[in-house]
């Protein structure tokens, strides 16, 4: 048989269609098939991740009502809104991090069972973090070096952790 | 940079000559990126996403000289097939060819690094290089990350870290893996104990072709799965650790293998050329199988007249998209099979003559 579509290379991808009880059938070549964009080719499955992600996001809200007053919560950047998000499992942009906040969190920690990035921070867009994550590294030091008694490193590191608190504060007020 | 230009199947990673090479063939980095306030691509208008490409190309071009190696290539201007021909050389995601809106590619000259625009996110950058170089490749992307991130605002949160359309690569948006031939576990029917471990670990175990797909050719493709709470050095280096252990574990399962059937493995491995030099009709799950055979006799040292390199062109143009371009026309599913015969005994004449 013969693609209906093109009718130059063989069919070879069958489609049954039933929709409201009319069935149609349609012999394709591959090609075709593929070009024909109300079919998903690829192998993967249709159920994906992102079905998941609702349940997840909706199980920390209990009642039905929090529930649609939940869901109607927006982004004002990009207008998506969280029930949007829970129903395709994608966020619209990054302010919508913002928006939906602590909200995510138990999603987050589900799939990757932390909700804190410790990793790399960006030099221009995020400065101020990486004098932040700096700070916590010495008081953790500080910590550490006073339980050991050694009030000598102690003193420096307190020294220094004051002088980059105050240069924060400073770098605020600009 | 210059536009267009023509495809060869050369890639830096197809050379083969990485650390590791006899069970490694490749190793791959992509972090995720995206550019603040603008919607992420699927939810943007025309008009934002071709922003996106303007304000990349800006930054890139912005970096005096850095990019100069670099070809951009728009995928409205490209054909299907050399849209899919960059896939199957594993240089673009499948849904960069087929579903992007204003999709676009940054490809370095040696085609190890990809800078991918308006896939899922405005930005993916993506290293890979042949055998185990998960390091090294990590380091080329994180370079390219600060130049652009020099020039772009980076959508990135203190707590979340770097932002992405999909909450699964928020963080680092790291993902790192390792494309691994491991014939010596599969035909021992040791691997599923091994990869059901690995998913303990945070890894997951995906086929030749990606996600959703089958084991085909005894080669398993390892990745990590969490992005957010580690940092992109210990997620590298957790794979690193993972692989080498697996590396361990399939050399001893070789080992094994030629202690007890030797003639066996052999021969095997020379019915396999004989079949790729000379099949007339060959299907691609057929071809992926003799080449698997071929690559083990060859890194046990039973074959010695093909190299990784050959290895590594043949896995690529056994392909849809590359056997049609190298063939010139479009070819339906039973062409291609009477094509790739014909592709694979020009490439192994090619070579053999040469020797």
């Amino acid at each position: 048989m013969l693609c209906q579509e093109c009718q130059r290379y063989p069919a070879n991808v069958h489609i049954t269609k039933i929709v409201n009880g009319k069935k149609t059938e349609l012999h394709l070549c591959e090609q075709c098939a593929r070009a024909k964009e109300e079919l998903d080719f690829s192998f993967e499955p249709q159920f994906s991740l992102h079905n998941l992600f609702g349940s997840i996001l909706n199980e920390t809200i209990l009642g039905s009502r929090e529930r649609i007053a939940a869901g109607k919560q927006q982004c004002p950047n990009c207008g998506l809104t969280f029930a949007q998000f829970s129903q395709i499992g994608r966020l619209g942009c990054s302010e919508c991090f913002g928006t939906f906040g602590d909200r995510l969190l138990p999603l987050l920690r589900r799939i990757h069972g932390s909700s804190n990035h410790t990793g790399k921070i960006p030099n221009r867009s995020a400065s101020t973090v990486k004098v932040k994550r700096e700070l916590e590294r010495l008081r953790e030091e500080l910590q550490q070096r006073i339980q050991r008694e050694e009030f000598e490193v102690a003193a420096q590191l307190r020294d220094r952790i004051r002088q980059i608190e105050q240069e924060l504060r400073e770098g605020g007020e600009q | 940079m210059k536009r267009g230009g023509k495809q060869a199947f050369f890639s830096r990673w197809i050379e083969g000559n990485g650390p590791e090479a006899d069970t490694v063939i490749s190793s791959r980095v992509r972090i995720a990126r995206n550019i603040k306030e603008l919607p992420f691509p699927y939810l943007a208008s025309d008009e934002q996403t071709s922003k996106v490409q303007e304000l990349v190309t800006k930054a890139a071009a912005g970096q005096k000289g850095k990019f100069n190696d670099f070809r951009f290539l728009r995928m409205a201007e490209l054909s299907d097939q050399e849209k899919q021909v960059l896939v199957e050389k594993h240089l673009i995601s499948p849904f960069l060819a087929r579903e992007a809106h204003n999709g676009a590619l940054l490809l370095r000259q040696d085609e190890a690094v990809s800078i991918m625009i308006n896939e899922e996110d405005h930005l993916r950058l993506q290293c890979i290089l042949p055998g185990l170089q998960l390091e090294e490749a990590w380091r080329e992307a994180d370079y390219y990350d600060d130049l652009l991130e020099e020039k772009l605002d980076y959508a990135y949160d203190e707590r979340f870290g770097y932002l992405t359309a999909c909450p699964t690569n928020v963080g680092t948006g790291l993902r790192a893996s390792v494309m691994m031939h491991l014939p010596g576990l599969i035909m021992s029917k040791q691997v599923n104990r091994f990869l059901s471990a690995l998913s303990q670990v945070g890894l997951t175990v995906r086929g030749l072709y990606g996600e959703g797909t089958e084991i085909v050719g005894n080669i398993v493709q390892v990745s990590n799965q969490i992005t957010l709470g580690h940092r992109e050095e210990e997620i590298i280096a957790s794979l690193y650790n993972v692989t080498r252990q697996i590396i361990e574990q399939e050399q001893s399962a070789r080992q094994a293998l030629l202690n007890g059937e030797r003639e066996r493995i052999a021969d095997r491995s020379w019915r396999a050329l004989g079949l790729l030099k000379y099949a007339q009709l060959m299907t691609s799950q057929e071809a992926i199988q003799l080449l698997s055979d071929l690559r083990l006799g060859y890194d046990l040292g039973l074959i010695k007249n093909v190299d990784r390199r050959l290895l590594n062109q043949l896995m690529v143009i056994i392909r849809p998209a590359c056997l049609q371009h190298l063939a010139g026309r479009k070819l339906s599913s039973s062409e291609r099979d009477l094509e790739r015969p014909i592709q694979v005994r020009r490439l192994l004449n090619e070579y053999m003559s040469k020797e």
